[in-house]
């Protein structure tokens, strides 16, 4: 092959890779580079917020300045410099879009690329209904189905407009389950935070459609910093999925986001994640820093969280999607599946905090890693001395393809009643030959191949997500394991 | 339709295959017998193009063409099919999702359209009432948990739905009871046509009772030294292979 039919080849392979890597060419306004109690001001004027919101912020980000960026992960980057960051960045408009008609529909075609069917019409002639948020660099765009939801007394619209329109809510919850100085990364983000979703579900209301939300990093050198509460009150039921997509960039792109869930007496919460955040090339330049917390509140009695996260993207991911039981007989689930490939690194897992009587939580990983990725699960199950009865079931699976990569295992346990009943299982293996020569014999190519054993390794974690996303999830895993082998 | 010519192999660094020649025309089905180590498995492997298997010298055309130095998808793609001898576990992967990616493949491969999820199942089910297999088996997961003869009618109903030119059953008969080996026998022989070949590969000769061969080769130390009518399958059974094999030498 020529030289030049090589490029145009690798290119094509890289684009099919990664098909969210493009750029939109939108005008955004930005605030000045750097952080400082300046830069919140101007974000927080930004979004008209009242006086508390940001002395909350000013307050985290004096918090944040005293705390130091955690280093017990097993994870490897230079030091990141968090003055040569924007912290807020928004496509340009007049006004605040009224209508969807009013959006700039070259943000529409972004999201039409990415295939979120955001208008109302598209939607209404799907299947099922999933109403959905954007998130685009710093701002909400758009929340379909409004109305709809509305009817059922079910709130689903951006954080920065429940700030506006139901700030005792907000004040209420915020900050509730994640306190502002939890860790390094969840302080920044009290500080400078800039959209995210939000979620009210009244006393026995069961949310009539799956909510979901679209973040996008657009921006150069751009943080994104979102923030998403949930809240479902007594004996109320929500499914809510969020994907996570970003262009090709040389440099790394932070992303720090905290997502606070509160489950009352009864009420259960479905928190699924397709996170496709742009992993870097395969010698590790560019790609996303994804810092995360994630924590649920199973406040009353009998309610009940699941998360369920399939993690693709991404060149770094420190993220343990958690559960405080705090109410009797509540339950909490992690399902996880974590593919690292190339120069990719992920630290993930989660944290089982049994308080209350008989709870029980249940814990599924399947990591794999490729390439020269390294993949570690890291995982708490604590019960303390009031959880008579509790109960936790761990299993953590790797599979390993090729010989550079590298899984770990981090389970730490710790039982303070006696009651209480622990059962951790974990197994490593390689990727068969032999599965691999099957496949290839029934006329499988190799890499769809490795997608099928994968999948198949997977099953019991992609089975939980909502059937939309299920189809959509199990592609991504043979993207993103491509030129894994041979 | 098979053409084998002075196949040479070695499995680390040990020649197993040592100028094997053998012709298959299109309709017919020959047998393969011999000893232990003769190199009846590394033959089938081979065919199919798995990794570790050396090769040394000669040529293995499929109609005409060679097919040694191919990706065994790329072989897969010409119409060749191994019937497993002990057939692969994929945990997750439910059989008929195995089914209908490898069916797609081969007719993506070949400029075919993908068959969409109502027609594939149409298929399948004719397929499966054909060699009265029950559909439950194609909801479980790729052979785990199977017995040995699910697996082989596993095996069986792949090559039902793949249609493939040309067979390799490997073993087909190790660890069948006789109702099993009948069974499997039956899907075999509906499957026999003017257009297709098939070798069977074999250490005995009671699967020949069931699936009746046209011609009976014996392969011993690599190389094909006898052949013959079904008669000699009976031959053999009746004299073992170390008659035949003194007088070869001989």
């Amino acid at each position: 092959m020529s030289a030049t039919a090589q490029t145009v080849a690798d290119v094509e392979r890289l684009a099919e890779r990664y098909k969210y890597g493009f750029v939109t060419e939108i005008e955004s306004e930005t605030a000045p580079k750097g952080l400082s109690e300046d830069v919140i001001r101007f974000i927080s004027a930004k979004k008209d917020e009242p006086e508390w919101l940001l002395e909350w912020r000013l307050e985290a980000y004096a918090k944040w300045q005293r705390m130091s960026e955690p280093n017990w992960a097993k994870l490897g980057y230079p030091p990141i410099d968090y003055q040569d960051s924007y912290y807020y960045s928004a496509p340009k408009l007049k006004d605040a879009p009224k209508s969807l008609d009013e959006v700039d529909p070259e943000l529409l075609q972004t999201y039409e690329k990415l295939g979120i069917p955001l208008k109302e019409q598209e939607m209404l002639a799907g299947v099922r209904n999933v109403a959905v948020d954007a998130v685009f660099d710093s701002v909400s765009v758009a929340t379909t189905f409004k109305a709809k939801l509305a009817e059922a007394g079910v709130i689903f619209c951006s954080i920065s407009e429940a700030v506006r329109e139901y700030p005792d809510l907000v004040k209420k919850y915020l900050g509730s389950v994640v306190p502002q100085d939890d860790n390094f990364f969840a302080a920044l983000n009290c500080a400078v935070y800039t959209d995210g979703s939000f979620v009210y579900v009244p006393k026995g209301v069961k949310c009539p459609m799956e909510l979901s939300t679209y973040f996008r990093i657009n921006a150069e050198n751009t943080g994104q910093f979102e923030r998403t509460l949930i809240i479902a009150d007594e004996g109320s039921y929500v499914s809510y999925l969020e994907g996570c997509t970003a262009p090709m960039r040389d440099e790394n792109q932070l992303h720090a986001a905290v997502v606070e869930l509160v489950a009352h007496k009864d009420a259960e919460i479905k928190y699924s994640t397709v996170q496709n955040w742009y992993p870097g090339d395969e010698n590790g330049k560019g790609g996303i820093y994804n810092f995360v917390t994630k924590r649920a509140l199973c406040q009353g009695d009998r309610s009940k969280v699941m998360w369920t996260q399939v993690e693709t993207g991404s060149a770094i991911t420190w993220k343990y999607p958690s559960c405080i039981l705090q109410g009797d007989d509540s339950q909490g689930e992690f399902y996880s599946v974590a593919i690292a490939n190339n120069m990719q690194q992920a630290d993930t897992g989660t944290k089982m905090i049994h308080m209350g009587k008989r709870t029980r939580s249940r814990i599924i990983s399947k990591g794999i890693s490729a390439g020269r990725a390294q993949n570690s699960y890291r995982g708490l199950v604590k019960m303390l001395p009031s959880a008579d009865r509790g109960r936790n079931y761990t299993q953590c699976d790797s599979l390993l393809i090729g010989n550079k990569c590298g899984a770990h295992t981090f389970p730490y346990i710790e039982s303070q009643n006696r009651s209480a009943r622990i059962e951790h299982e974990a197994t490593t293996s390689k990727i068969s030959e032999d599965q691999l020569f099957y496949c290839r014999q029934r006329g499988i190519g190799e890499e769809e191949a490795v997608a099928l054993v994968v999948n198949g390794f997977c099953r019991e974690v992609l089975q939980q997500l909502p059937m939309e996303f299920a189809v959509e999830a199990q592609k991504l895993v043979g993207i993103s394991l491509e030129g894994s082998v041979g | 339709m098979l053409e084998i010519s002075d196949l040479r192999v070695s499995v680390d660094g040990k020649t197993i295959l040592n100028g094997l020649n053998l012709s298959v025309p299109a309709g017919e089905v020959h047998a393969i017998m011999g000893p232990n180590g003769a190199g009846k498995s590394t033959l089938a492997y081979t065919l199919a193009g798995r990794d570790g298997y050396e090769h040394l010298g000669g040529t293995a055309k499929l109609l005409d063409q060679n097919i040694i130095g191919l990706d065994p998808e790329d072989r897969a793609m010409l119409g060749l099919f191994l019937a497993f001898q002990y057939p692969v576990e994929i945990p997750g992967v439910a059989g008929m999702t195995f089914l209908k990616t490898a069916l797609n493949a081969l007719r993506s491969a070949r400029g075919q359209e993908e068959l969409s999820a109502l027609d594939f199942l149409k298929l399948v089910r004719s397929k499966l009432s054909s060699l009265g297999i029950d559909e439950s088996m194609l909801k479980r997961p790729v052979n785990v948990g199977f017995s040995g003869g699910e697996k082989k009618r596993n095996e069986v109903l792949q090559m039902a739905m793949l249609e493939p030119k040309f067979c390799v059953l490997d073993e087909t008969d190790s660890g069948l009871d006789i109702d099993a080996l009948k069974v499997v026998a039956d899907g075999v022989n509906t499957l026999r046509s003017p257009e297709r070949g098939m070798l069977v590969i074999t250490h005995y000769q009671r699967l020949l009772d069931y699936i009746k061969p046209d011609r009976v080769h014996v392969l011993a130390a690599g190389k094909i030294v006898k052949s013959g009518g079904p008669e000699l399958a009976l031959q053999l059974e009746a004299e073992g292979y170390g008659e035949l094999l003194k007088a070869s030498a001989a």
